[in-house]
């Protein structure tokens, strides 16, 4: 593809954060809340919505939080995908409904059964009033993510573009997040 | 220079209607979709605006002879088969499936996943049916998914991915949802009064949608309408609650106005999103007035179809296309007495109208906001 740059690119699986080629963390547990909440302590997040963020949330916040750091984002689209949408908290959600005897269903629940979310958390972190967009997907297409984010470079409704694949149901998670320009 | 892209075809499949002129025609005589109905065992009902299953079957019946579908399959299936059989499919094409929750009822006390579940397990069904040879492309971005995927249609197209593109959006009525947004306490205690003083909340509603997308005309269309802008930009202010200020909905119509290279006074009418909720409503009020669009006609459909998440987009494009096509411009519905703090332009009863630029928005849940602009050919 012409001239596009992929500046820096964040990896999470398997309990451990990759910033471009570097371990920034790493920590051996098998359940994805313990691995956020210790990222969260250990890098000094200080950010108390990130404890009302359902799973999914959580791991693309991670993600993009390695890239995006304190810089000026008010130019930069995201563009999300994934492939069990937000399944993880739908799956919860319905638990909450399923039998007449116990049926709760809570609103803090139910706004995280959408994917698109997770983009609302990001754009809320760093005041993104910015071009969004979440995909869902049945596998990682990196050609896809990267087409429709040229596009939206150069029709100039954007400066630079965070794209990622935020895959999560229950315990099996990943994130592949990266800064893109042209 | 950028290729153009245009809407040469539509569909859609409602309570109103399982074709374009039945629902047109419902809504010319003023019917609305939205009833009572009991939708979860042991709770009153609620107004929802839905497909009569029984319906429903029969016309599916006389297309599809295979049973295995469930219900927001069938609609997805008898929304999209008339274009599929108009246009071809080639290894160029591009299949768009804009929906938020898919097949979702199924979900209910399964202790696992069922694959139906999944968007794009959905999607490759549909695709399949029909024979479309690309992947198909989920849009899942709350309720502005259906405007969302008309400029992805648009922007792959443009980018030169793909020669022409066919985009569906639905969602069903489903107890998920109903519950769901009734915890929120968002749902209205009756039909709902998009704008209007008296407003309590939305009407949840399900159809189906599809629309053709093309760069190629020929000389067959009956119409076409120039997908000439688009954008669709976050309030970065709250997850469940749309903006005070209506940022992001205003800076999409911005966006999508500067693409499409017009003037604000060139808007010859507006699909808005209306959910009838007091704070999504004047959110838009605020946003069109920042952008001096309050004196453009503007109507809500959702007191004729309810809000239909991932499909009000599509359908209410649709809708006002035909609109446009027809010269008129239809009323929003159940609207009495100015109940935002800015004025808008609402239409009142069904008048003649030239319209040339259509302007299309939404808003969602994540903040999301999404417009397009059209320009009937």
């Amino acid at each position: 593809m012409k001239m596009m740059k992929k500046t820096d690119i964040c990896t999470i699986e398997n309990s451990k954060i990759v910033l471009n080629n570097n371990i920034i963390f790493e920590i051996p547990t098998e359940n994805f809340s313990d691995f956020a909440k210790e990222v969260y302590k250990s890098l000094a997040l200080n950010y108390p919505k990130f404890h009302k963020m359902d799973n999914l949330s959580k791991l693309a916040f991670l993600a993009s939080e390695m890239i995006l750091k304190d810089e000026d984002h008010s130019r930069t689209a995201l563009v999300f995908a994934n492939r069990s949408s937000s399944l993880d908290t739908d799956f919860k959600y319905q638990e909450s409904i399923n039998s007449q005897e116990n049926y709760f269903p809570s609103p803090a629940v139910f706004v995280y059964t959408l994917p698109n979310i997770c983009v609302g958390e990001i754009s809320i972190k760093h005041k993104m009033q910015t071009e969004n967009a979440f995909f869902v997907l049945d596998e990682f297409d990196e050609q896809f993510l990267n087409d429709y984010s040229v596009q939206i470079l150069q029709s100039g409704k954007a400066d630079k573009v965070l794209c990622g694949w935020v895959e999560l149901y229950q315990e099996s998670y990943n994130a592949f997040v990266y800064l893109l320009t042209l | 220079m950028r290729k153009e892209v245009y809407i040469t075809d539509y569909n859609c499949v409602t309570p109103l209607g399982f074709d374009v002129s039945s629902n047109w025609n419902a809504l010319l005589e003023g019917k609305s979709g939205v009833a009572l109905h009991k939708i979860i065992e042991n709770q009153e009902p609620f107004y929802a605006s839905m497909i009569d299953s029984e319906k429903l079957n029969e016309e599916f019946n006389k297309d599809f002879d295979n049973q295995n579908f469930t219900r927001l399959e069938k609609m997805f299936l008898l929304s999209l088969k008339p274009l599929v059989e108009k246009h071809q499919i080639s290894d160029e094409t591009a299949f768009i499936l804009s929906t938020t929750k898919g097949n979702i009822s199924l979900l209910k006390n399964q202790k696992t996943l069922p694959e139906s579940v999944f968007l794009s397990s959905l999607a490759q069904k549909i695709a399949d049916i029909f024979g479309f040879k690309t992947k198909p492309i989920v849009v899942s971005n709350a309720c502005v998914s259906g405007v969302i995927a008309i400029a992805v249609a648009k922007n792959m197209i443009q980018a030169g991915k793909y020669k022409d593109a066919f985009v569906i959006a639905g969602d069903e009525i489903s107890e998920f949802v109903i519950s769901g947004f009734n915890s929120f306490q968002a749902i209205g205690k009756e039909i709902c009064k998009p704008y209007d003083k008296n407003r309590d909340g939305i009407n949840i509603g399900e159809a189906t949608a599809a629309v053709y997308i093309t760069s190629e005309r020929n000389q067959n269309e009956k119409f076409s309408f120039k997908v000439l802008g688009d954008s669709a930009i976050n309030d970065a202010n709250h997850i469940s609650g749309p903006s005070r200020t209506g940022d992001g909905l205003f800076a999409s119509i911005k966006n999508a106005m500067t693409e499409a290279n017009i003037q604000t006074e060139k808007i010859d009418f507006i699909s808005a999103h209306g959910t009838a909720t007091i704070y999504n409503d004047e959110m838009e009020a605020i946003a069109f007035n920042r952008m001096q669009l309050q004196n453009a006609p503007l109507n809500s459909m959702k007191g004729y179809y309810g809000h239909c998440l991932g499909a009000s987009g599509l359908l209410e494009s649709i809708i006002s296309m035909e609109s446009a096509l027809n010269n008129t411009l239809i009323p929003s519905k159940n609207f009495e007495e100015t109940g935002t703090s800015q004025p808008l332009n609402i239409i009142k009863e069904n008048q003649p109208a030239e319209i040339k630029y259509i302007l299309k928005t939404a808003s969602g849940f994540g903040g999301c906001n999404a417009a397009i602009v059209l320009e009937k050919c």
